[in-house]
């Protein structure tokens, strides 16, 4: 049954990412370890890390996409998932630190010493172990999502109203995450790691295998995608998003369709964070802040919902034009992206990977006026989804 | 008087108020088993919250209604409805667009409905059999890899007509079952809900007054949320409540 359904999932263009991504996982390790430095080919530290970061940017969207693409849930809060499990791994990396802090406390970690706590807090149990940390990682922003989920969804409640109460959500934890007396570090978050697996977060070997196991987390994210929209669940995610209380009278549960997708990308969202973190060194509250949310709505948008590989070219796109331009003219950033959020909107609604859609229509409509009787078939980017009744 | 427990759907005393305003006053309907039920009557009459109360979509405020003779309705959401075997068909057309015909019937298909049921689904030769059965039903098999969203305003109402077999229900709510369609259609559409009608109960409401006479089925005309006249359509549209009321003089 299960493998019917993951064998189903593996089409063509699933097989292309999975091989692509698989061999981007070793590819560019081997660039920066194998080829030496100033010669061709080589890819510094900095770019390893920097694409690492894109993917798990890439993941997050992916995440996105999977309730806002296939099952018209617009999150405004997925940043708070992610930001969840970063903590989590963060916590792990915390531990990890051990009497090498700058107040050489073995029992406790930096913060919690200048502010004179005397023992750990209970919820702190339990992160020294990795497999632990690993399992909260995907448990609290599923467990969230899934409480969450169920209230909203239970209650109806959809649209607009859905976005701003996860929004809330996220600016909730944000100022949650504020307070000192929350237990996590508070404004400065957790940083100054020094392990992961008793591998320095600094070499350049620890740097290379968190790029692979970020690129194969990737991997394994689109496989879970794609096995569950080409499902029959996927249909009934789709026809949710199209027309939602049609989908009721045929008798299904569109609550549970609804908690099942925004669980499953929670969790995927959760992953991207724990591996965000010890690429980037650090965790604070900054990262549940709404605008980080709604930055991965516009990646998505931008890449195109609705489709596996869409929100993945969108996210590394858009990071790859944040980078040079925040680096280039920082003032106009913001500005741009604004700009790309509106051009997409106005004259890309399926984003970049529709517009390749369209050419494709276009090239296949002239063949079809050269054939003697066209056929009446339409290609699915000529229609939008509709809101429900 | 017919027992409730050798009924169909059984609907008594049921009254709904929306705002004040009673949409439904008192309405008391029975559907018996392998039945046609025809509704008719002018705008505002009712017809339509009707349907929304048996299937679910809005609670009454008073009133009894039991499906299969023994099932408390009220006290059920949609889905639950559904899963019970009450079809029900709109009266704008709703078909899942973006989707294909084919798409659209194993959607409707009656299979375990459970999310992980649903995850790990694959069809069996019996369901692709089922689903081209009822393709040829509906005249759509040529059209099965086309989206829904091409079809005409007609064949989309036999998409819902399709997806409504597909669900194999026992009583069949259809909401203005011709509207939009060509003479031929219409007949056919007749001909097809009374073939159905000889195994399920089926319920019509329509306006089309040449269609109900196809149907030759019992009538009810409603009036103002409650019933102005029941008998066959002769006697129906003899009766001058209804003449005044709805068909005009």
């Amino acid at each position: 049954m299960i493998t019917q359904a993951i064998f189903r999932a593996i089409d063509r263009k699933a097989i292309w990412l999975v091989s692509i991504l698989l061999l981007v996982a070793v590819a560019v390790p081997a660039a920066n370890l194998i080829i030496p430095p100033g010669q061709f080919g080589h890819i510094p530290v900095y770019l390893v890390t920097l694409f690492g970061k894109y993917l798990t940017y890439a993941m997050l969207a992916l995440a996105l996409d999977l309730v806002w693409g296939y099952c018209g849930i617009l999150s405004l809060g997925h940043g708070a998932f992610f930001a969840l499990g970063g903590y989590a791994m963060g916590m792990y990396l915390m531990r990890q630190v051990g009497d090498r802090g700058v107040y050489a406390n073995p029992d406790l970690p930096d913060f919690m010493v200048f502010l004179n706590w005397q023992e750990l807090p209970w919820y702190w149990l339990g992160f020294d172990n990795f497999w632990f940390a690993c399992a909260m990682v995907m448990l609290v922003p599923g467990t969230l999502a899934f409480i969450f989920g169920f209230l909203a969804f239970r209650s109806r409640v959809t649209g607009v109203y859905l976005s701003i109460m996860t929004q809330a959500m996220t600016y909730a934890l944000l100022l949650a995450f504020f307070r000192n007396d929350m237990g996590f570090g508070g404004n400065n978050g957790l940083t100054d790691f020094k392990e992961i697996l008793g591998a320095s977060v600094q070499a350049d070997t620890t740097r290379a295998a968190l790029f692979a196991a970020t690129a194969v987390g990737l991997a394994i994210s689109v496989l879970i995608c794609s096995t569950i929209v080409n499902s029959k669940l996927g249909k009934v995610m789709i026809a949710v998003r199209d027309a939602e209380s049609r989908t009721r009278f045929l008798g299904y549960r569109v609550e549970y369709v609804k908690l099942f997708a925004f669980t499953v990308s929670a969790v995927i969202a959760g992953v991207a964070g724990a591996l965000y973190v010890p690429q980037i060194g650090i965790i604070n509250p900054g990262e549940f802040a709404p605008a980080n949310s709604i930055e991965v709505v516009i990646w998505t948008a931008v890449g195109g919902r609705g489709t596996i590989i869409g929100p993945i070219i969108g996210a590394v796109l858009v990071n790859v034009g944040k980078s040079y331009f925040t680096g280039a003219f920082p003032e106009i950033w913001l500005f741009a992206l604004g700009a790309l959020f509106v051009v997409t909107t106005l004259f890309l609604p399926k984003g970049i990977v529709g517009l390749i859609g369209q050419y494709r229509t276009m090239t296949t409509r002239r063949e079809q006026h050269q054939r003697p009787e066209p056929t009446e078939h339409k290609p699915a980017s000529d229609v939008q989804p509709k809101p429900a009744e | 008087m017919t027992e409730k427990i050798d009924t169909m759907l059984y609907l008594d005393g049921v009254s709904v108020a929306f705002d004040g305003f009673k949409a439904i006053n008192k309405l008391s309907i029975i559907v018996h088993p392998a039945e046609m039920l025809a509704i008719i009557g002018p705008n505002g009459a009712g017809k339509t919250t009707m349907m929304d109360i048996i299937t679910g979509k809005t609670r009454p405020d008073d009133g009894e209604i039991l499906f299969n003779g023994r099932t408390d309705l009220t006290q059920l959401d949609e889905a639950a409805i559904a899963n019970l075997g009450i079809g029900r068909k709109f009266q704008k057309p709703t078909v899942f667009e973006s989707q294909t015909i084919w798409d659209n019937l194993e959607m409707a298909l009656r299979k375990p409905r459970g999310i992980f049921a649903t995850l790990f689904y694959a069809s069996d030769q019996a369901d692709v059999d089922h689903i081209t059965e009822i393709l040829e039903t509906v005249r759509l098999l040529s059209r099965k890899d086309d989206l829904a969203a091409d079809l005409s305003h007609g064949q989309k109402q036999w998409l819902e007509i399709g997806m409504l077999l597909a669900q194999d229900p026992k009583l069949l709510l259809v909401d203005e079952p011709v509207a939009g369609m060509t003479d031929a259609e219409t007949v056919e559409t007749a001909k097809l809900l009374k073939q159905i009608a000889k195994t399920r109960s089926v319920v019509v409401v329509e306006h089309d007054m040449s269609f109900v006479r196809d149907l030759d089925s019992r009538v009810t005309c409603l009036a103002e949320g409650s019933v102005l006249a029941e008998g066959s359509l002769e006697q129906v549209s003899a009766n001058p409540h209804v003449i005044e009321r709805y068909l005009g003089r």
